[in-house]
């Protein structure tokens, strides 16, 4: 487990920026506890500071996973946010989209959203927005980008897509073995 | 009969200071006369190795060179220059050799590849007909740089080349290029072969480097400063040398640099938050236009939502704004008739 680098902690920074705005800086300025990111075989865990110390007695070899993956850094340097992480993503979400109950099995299978899945929007969003996309009981299903604004969703037609998939809960058991 | 008698006793003295020429022996010696080597696999006397050593040794040696010499003089021999040479056999005894047995050629690169690839060199003819100059011409070597000079006596300089370029001497310099190319490779191939040290890093000109090895300099150098390169200004999209072992030629890499601050990391990483979410917004020309777009449309609605409420009071008044505000697209339609009745078209749900 290592601190990120300068580097490696902007791209971070800039890529939770995407989806929570200025609620990044609740996952640091925490009144619970002091939590921080950390680095271990290129992915990026969100670990309290109190499990971290717990942590420290396993070698780099043994240790598999510490507190929540976020995602992981590709070898070009780019973050890939993994599933894990929704649940920090969903309850700081400024952006949401809900989809329709028929095509709630349609995104968990990995497919984007098209206009006619989409049951609501927020507004304001603009195009490239990342989102994070519930069911229509509110419940946090995965995330993803917008590929429309708000606006441009009226007028598109229903077969265009709306919402980029970039993960879902289906990930659970799809991507097992590499999620964490 | 003295006088006889004397010889006889004189020659016999004279005997007596040679050793006789044949030697007893318990168990055979073996003999490599090829090698001019005798063994003697007899064991030594214990008590006269005691009494007197070098003589026993001494004597014992004559005697197996007796054997040897022996050996020599039941070979064929013959008189060269007033001396008798024998020709010795073949010698049976193997010898260590000293150095080690060299190995099948280390392939090139090429020819590694080739080889994995399964390509086979194809054997050109040595002379190819050349349908210009109608005659036999050598694919190479004697007389075919003749024969080009010959085909090609004048070039075409094409449109795009600044029109006082010598072509010849383009053709000249590419054809250098080659060479040196060709030369450069041979050499990695040498190195490759002996396993030598090459400097991995360094100026190595624009010929020879790749664009790794470019990158790598780079970075070396950005990274060769008093404070290891943390104040130097990166360009944009600029990418840091990456693979394997050259973390080890940058100074200061392999130490964590992120930990060298004084700061503690909640205040570093808060830090870092601002600066990110403090970005002067880009000026996204699509958002731009998609927003004047909406502000445009909002006023045509508004300005189609008060004529109808002027005009036909007779119709519903909600139903004329309805059908201001959910304007369905027109799907390349075009301008419709104001008069025209709306329900047209296919059905729309």
């Amino acid at each position: 487990m290592k601190r990120l680098s300068e580097e490696r902690a902007k791209i971070l920074f800039e890529k939770l920026s995407k989806f929570i705005g200025t609620n990044v800086r609740q996952l640091i300025d925490r009144p619970d506890g002091t939590y921080c990111f950390r680095e271990h075989k290129d992915r990026v865990y969100y670990v309290s500071e109190r499990i971290l110390k717990l942590s420290e007695c396993f070698g780099y070899k043994q240790l598999v996973c510490v507190g929540t993956c976020f995602g992981k850094f590709s070898k070009t340097n780019k973050l890939k946010f993994h599933i894990t992480a929704l649940y920090y993503l969903a309850p700081y979400a400024q952006y949401k989209v809900w989809v329709k109950p028929s095509f709630e099995q349609q995104f968990l299978y990995g497919n984007h959203i098209p206009k006619s899945g989409l049951g609501r929007i927020t507004e304001n969003a603009g195009q490239y927005q990342g989102v994070v996309v519930y069911s229509m009981s509110d419940l946090p299903l995965g995330f993803g980008v917008l590929a429309r604004s708000t606006t441009d969703c009226k007028t598109a037609d229903p077969l265009t897509t709306v919402c980029f998939h970039q993960s879902d809960i289906g990930e659970y058991i799809r991507a097992e073995d590499t999620l964490f | 009969m003295d006088v006889v008698k004397a010889v006889l006793e004189k020659h016999q003295k004279e005997l007596d200071k040679y050793k006789p020429i044949s030697v007893e022996k318990h168990l055979e010696c073996r003999l490599d006369v090829g090698t001019l080597l005798i063994t003697d696999p007899n064991d030594f006397d214990d008590r006269q190795l005691k009494e007197n050593r070098e003589e026993y040794l001494a004597a014992l040696t004559r005697d197996n060179t007796q054997l040897l010499v022996n050996a020599i003089w039941e070979l064929s021999t013959e008189r060269v220059d007033e001396s008798i040479v024998a020709k010795l056999p073949e010698p049976t005894t193997i010898l260590p050799r000293l150095r080690k047995v060299p190995g099948p050629r280390p392939l090139t690169k090429w020819e590694k590849f080739a080889k994995e690839k399964g390509i086979v060199k194809k054997k050109k003819d040595k002379k190819t007909y050349d349908e210009t100059l109608d005659k036999w011409v050598p694919t190479y070597g004697f007389k075919r740089a003749e024969a080009e000079k010959e085909k090609e006596w004048v070039m075409e300089v094409p449109q795009n080349v600044d029109p006082n370029t010598d072509m010849f001497q383009k053709k000249m310099d590419l054809r250098n290029e080659k060479v040196a190319k060709n030369e450069i490779q041979r050499m990695k191939n040498i190195v490759r072969a002996r396993k030598i040290d090459m400097p991995r890093s360094g100026y190595l000109g624009p010929e020879a480097a790749s664009s790794n090895q470019l990158l790598t300099a780079l970075t070396v150098a950005k990274s060769s400063t008093a404070s290891v390169g943390k104040f130097q200004d990166k360009l944009p999209k600029e990418k840091e040398a990456r693979g394997l072992g050259i973390k080890e030629l940058i100074p200061g890499a392999k130490r964590k640099a992120s930990h060298i601050t004084d700061q503690p990391e909640k205040e570093a990483n808060l830090d870092l938050i601002k600066s990110v979410l403090n970005k002067k917004p880009k000026l996204d020309v699509e958002k731009a236009i998609s927003m004047q777009k909406r502000d445009d449309r909002l006023a045509r609605e508004a300005e189609a939502g008060q004529q109808p409420a002027k005009k036909g009071s007779k119709k519903g008044g909600g139903k004329g704004s309805r059908k201001a505000v959910g304007k369905k697209p027109k799907g390349n339609r075009g301008q419709r008739a104001p008069g025209k009745k709306l329900q047209t078209g296919r059905k729309r749900r």
